[in-house]
């Protein structure tokens, strides 16, 4: 940490190291099912390793689901900023502009 | 004795007057002790209605202290506190007096008894909060702030004709349980959900909040939220509706915060999340979901403070604050990181951090209470929270690539607000006793044991490596300059276009009449005209009213000579 070019993760190996903590960890916490006697309150928790494949699944799902929503909600990042931007906004100006025309053809 | 009668907000308001006459290190000291000496003087009060007067035929309460309030006025104080010292480094006098008024505002609505104090407080945190985003000075925060402001005062609008219902229906102002049998209680439900940010009206939240100034934000996730959960908590416990509303709101903003670029906007969906477990504990309405649903609001106040004031100090010492700019600040802003690292394990509810200890009584009430789906729902939010706010957080600001910004760590005072912010965290998560004795029911819940514990963290660290999969398979979405559509996009966008586009068609519309007439009106004139034309030669051509009018001129001018010749 203190060398100024080297950090604690430019090294692959440390991250390396803390993805592996984490295998083992979840492989423990899979492990410990089996150990604890866990009293459940519902059926659904019963079902071997409930709680790991819905949080597992529930984010896979979350992501691409989040993913797939950008294909219809993205924009540039100044969108509202910038009116007569986007094709929607090509006909609000021509609107306005009809809109001039007809203001100011109150009387001749 | 008198000293009984001074409420909450009065200190602070009292504060501020002075605030205005010093400046420098006095006036820092009086920001200080303002919310240090009201907490003192709250810890000091009974239970009790301590303040009342008849105004027409209403009696109104302004301070009312029991158990429910009581809660939120010492968390208020709290992230007051904390507030104050992560923004002492400000020279911004407007900042300072919206930020006192603000929570002085929000201690007011949270004592108030009856339902037009209430009012009169939801407005001023209305009015005193918008400068602090208004306080960013630029054009965006401006419109952002003018959005805001319109939505708040529309929430208080709703809010006094609820309460000119109620009390027509009632013939009381007192704000106790109201219940969804009238026109009144549906208002005032409708009132308190916009502030809540209940689902389609929750654009002002993500809308405004990351506008805000970096101390500002802070402030802002403390308070309005808290307070209309607050209300809900004591006008509607056990209200149905409330259970799908807030499950709803636990789930969907979540998959925008997932996909979201400003770090700070991510933070604000995460805050509706967080609401919406408050709002489907209040919807259960069980003593123990309702101690949920408060002491998660307790909780939320501090570590949704504690990562906001992280964000902030990443834009105060960057000036960036998009996931797409950032990244590997760890290496120079190593104390930032761990403190937002235990802001986000409490909200993610890691057992041992204050988010375990509040949420993990809702999840149980909702399966006491046989709501198996709304608890599935909550599992998924819980999950998914972990991973957008948890993970997402800290990862895209201060690892994943490196950006090459080298900003070091922010100045004390904001360091040590929130080493205070984290600190508390954690002393709630070893020890919720301390927090339980404070709630409105005693239950004896013990969140920690071995089943809990185990499947809280198996959840969270699958959802770790789920997301630790997905970025090694290059599935994850990558940060990129962007912005999301959300419902907001109805307002600022489809409603003034539609508008546009109706009015120029009544534009149009109305020139096509109008010529129209025209030109009847031109046929008729020349009809005439050449009606006349044949009728007449030397009085009337082609101008008959013109040249009679000149005729009569011509006449008049002529009696006229004669009268001086005679």
């Amino acid at each position: 940490m203190k060398d100024e070019k080297k950090y604690l993760f430019d090294d692959p190996k440390n991250v390396k190291r803390l993805l592996h903590i984490l295998y083992v960890c979840c492989a423990l916490l899979v492990i410990l099912d089996f150990v604890i006697h866990r009293h459940t309150m519902h059926d659904w928790e019963k079902v071997w390793a409930f709680y790991p494949i819905y949080g597992f699944i529930g984010c896979v799902v979350l992501v691409i689901v989040a993913t797939w929503m950008r294909t219809f909600l993205m924009r540039s990042e100044d969108y509202y900023d910038n009116p007569n931007e986007t094709s929607v906004n090509n006909d609000a100006l021509s609107d306005k502009g009809l809109n001039k025309k007809g203001a100011h053809h109150v009387d001749d | 004795m008198w000293m009984i009668e001074i409420p909450p907000f009065f200190p602070f308001f009292i504060g501020t007057f002075i605030l205005l006459c010093t400046r420098g290190m006095l006036r820092s000291a009086i920001m200080i002790l303002v919310p240090i000496v009201s907490a003192l003087h709250l810890s000091m009060i009974p239970e009790g209605i301590h303040l009342q007067f008849a105004f027409l035929d209403y009696q109104l309460t302004p301070y009312r202290v029991d158990k429910l309030s009581i809660m939120f006025g010492y968390v208020f104080h709290i992230a007051a506190l904390i507030g104050i010292i992560y923004s002492l480094h400000l020279r911004d006098t407007m900042q300072q007096v919206a930020a006192m008024l603000y929570a002085g505002s929000a201690l007011g609505a949270v004592f108030a008894g009856d339902l037009l104090t209430l009012f009169v407080f939801w407005e001023l945190l209305a009015f005193t909060s918008v400068f602090l985003i208004w306080a960013r000075r630029t054009e965006r925060s401006y419109h952002a702030g003018m959005r805001y402001l319109i939505i708040q005062v529309l929430s208080g609008v709703i809010l006094l004709v609820g309460t000119l219902f109620y009390a027509h229906e009632n013939n009381t102002l007192a704000f106790g349980y109201i219940g969804l049998d009238s026109i009144a209680g549906w208002l005032i439900l409708i009132a308190f959900g916009i502030k809540c940010a209940f689902p389609i009206a929750h654009n002002w939240l993500t809308d405004a909040y990351p506008e805000a100034t970096a101390t500002g934000t802070v402030f802002l996730s403390a308070f309005t939220t808290k307070v209309a959960v607050y209300s809900l908590a004591r006008a509607y416990p056990g209200a149905e509706i409330l259970v799908y509303i807030g499950a709803a709101m636990t789930c969907f903003p979540i998959f925008f915060a997932v996909i979201e670029n400003d770090l700070r906007r991510v933070l604000a969906y995460s805050l509706i999340n967080q609401v919406g477990f408050m709002v489907v504990g209040i919807g259960i309405g069980t003593a123990l979901a309702i101690n949920g649903a408060v002491s998660h609001a307790f909780n939320d106040v501090i570590f949704k403070g504690l990562l906001f004031m992280s964000m902030g100090a990443v834009l105060h010492m960057t000036g960036r604050i998009n996931g797409s700019d950032l990244g590997g600040l760890y290496k120079t802003m190593p104390k930032t990181t761990i403190l937002c690292i235990v802001g986000a394990a409490s909200i993610s509810a890691f057992p041992l951090f204050s988010g375990f200890v509040s949420k993990s009584m809702v999840m149980s009430a909702a399966l006491e209470e046989g709501y198996d789906w709304i608890w599935l729902m909550l599992l998924f939010a819980s999950a998914g929270v972990f991973h957008h706010a948890g993970i997402k957080i800290p990862y895209f600001a201060f690892f994943a690539h490196d950006s090459g910004i080298r900003a070091n760590d922010p100045p004390n005072n904001m360091l040590f607000a929130m080493a205070i912010a984290a600190a508390l965290c954690i002393a709630i998560g070893i020890y919720p006793q301390a927090l339980y004795s404070l709630l409105p029911y005693d239950t004896g819940y013990n969140p920690y044991d071995a089943t809990h514990v185990l499947a809280q963290t198996q959840l969270l660290f699958f959802s770790a490596l789920a997301f630790v999969w997905l970025n090694l398979k290059g599935l994850y979405p990558p940060e990129l300059r962007s912005t999301h559509l959300d419902f907001d996009w109805v307002y600022r966008r489809a409603m003034p276009n539609v508008l546009q586009k109706v009015f120029s068609v009544i534009w149009q519309i109305d020139r096509t009449l109008r010529d129209a007439m025209k030109l009847r009106l031109n046929s008729y004139l020349s009809y005439f005209t050449r009606k006349n034309d044949r009728l007449s030669v030397l009085l009337s051509q082609n101008y008959p009213s013109g040249s009679m009018a000149m005729w009569v001129a011509v006449v008049l001018a002529a009696y006229l000579l004669l009268s001086f010749i005679k």
